[in-house]
């Protein structure tokens, strides 16, 4: 069994408040190591088998049209070994 | 004439949206998500709600559902649709409008009366307003805030297709205070408060919501 990850992150000029929530909630638990945080999705898919790169390309398909809003948002596609 | 109010898993005012398709003077009819069955409707509702529980994007699952395909098509060919808070959201993600609707600039869920102005009475959805007046209705929404790139910026301020702005606080971050937008040809209108909810003082802070359903009735009946 394959497994494909997709990735999804807010363009860098879209706002993103939830985020900033985070970033601003850690230093107050101590942790003083961060400049920024910005908060994405990861999409863990499951396939039969070594994904083929047409199955990829499917998933790119998906990304694009369903699992990221491209208005808003970037996404990666990788394959997990 | 019959105005359909689509049901979505979550969806929260289709009953609302009904009630005030009736206050205007056409019959509403219920639509399911899950077919796409139009009923021989003269036009749609998309209520407010958290449809799919806002699950991947508010609006994303809905935009891909059976009745959404109807709805597209129809649309393109000039079917008049009204999306209200989430239904705007299910419009953005159907590309039906530009532009996305994305978590308010902090954070919060937002409930009350706002004022908004009407800069658009050319569409079928807004024609019986005059252009500036300022309407009260409520609004209540935690992704309010329309964002979009600068061409797509210009290309509605340019065409004049921003129907209506936020008065005073812009309470959500939106790009320019838009509250609502509508397509080139004016028949899809989106807004992110709910007029369905102002249609009589008895339950809402005005009848100014009320309008924008009769003016639909009054773009069929005069088109």
């Amino acid at each position: 069994m394959g497994k494909i990850i997709v990735e999804v992150m807010l363009k860098p000029e879209i706002l993103d408040p939830q985020g900033q929530a985070v970033g601003k909630a850690l230093p107050r638990l101590g942790f003083t190591f961060a400049q920024s945080v910005r908060q994405g999705k990861r999409f863990e898919i499951e396939v039969a088998g070594d994904p083929t790169p047409a199955m990829l390309a499917d998933v790119e398909k998906a990304a694009e049209e369903f699992l990221a809003n491209t208005v808003i948002e970037s996404f990666v596609v990788k394959v997990e070994k | 004439m019959r105005v359909g109010v689509v049901t979505f898993p979550g969806t929260l005012d289709d009953r609302d949206a009904a009630r005030a398709v009736e206050y205007a003077g056409a019959e509403p009819v219920s639509l399911w998500h899950g077919s796409d069955d139009l009923k021989h409707v003269d036009a749609v509702v998309l209520p407010g709600g958290f449809s799919y529980g806002d699950y991947l994007r508010c609006g994303a699952i809905s935009a891909k559902a059976p009745i959404m395909k109807s709805i597209i098509v129809a649309a393109e060919h000039g079917f008049p649709v009204l999306g209200i808070c989430n239904g705007f959201q299910v419009l953005a993600e159907a590309h039906l409008l530009p532009g996305a609707l994305t978590r308010n600039a902090d954070m919060h869920f937002l409930c009350t009366d706002q004022t908004l102005k009407i800069e658009n009475n050319n569409t079928m959805w807004t024609n019986g307003f005059t252009l500036g007046q300022e309407i009260l209705i409520p609004m209540k929404n935690a992704e309010g805030n329309f964002n979009c790139d600068d061409v797509t910026l210009h290309e509605l301020e340019s065409e004049g297709r921003v129907i209506a702005r936020y008065v005073g606080v812009n309470p959500n971050g939106s790009r320019a205070a838009i509250a609502g937008i509508t397509n080139k040809r004016g028949n899809v209108v989106g807004l992110m408060p709910h007029p369905e909810h102002a249609i009589d003082l008895l339950t809402g802070p005005s009848k100014d919501g009320l309008t924008f359903f009769t003016s639909l009735l009054h773009s069929m009946i005069a088109g």
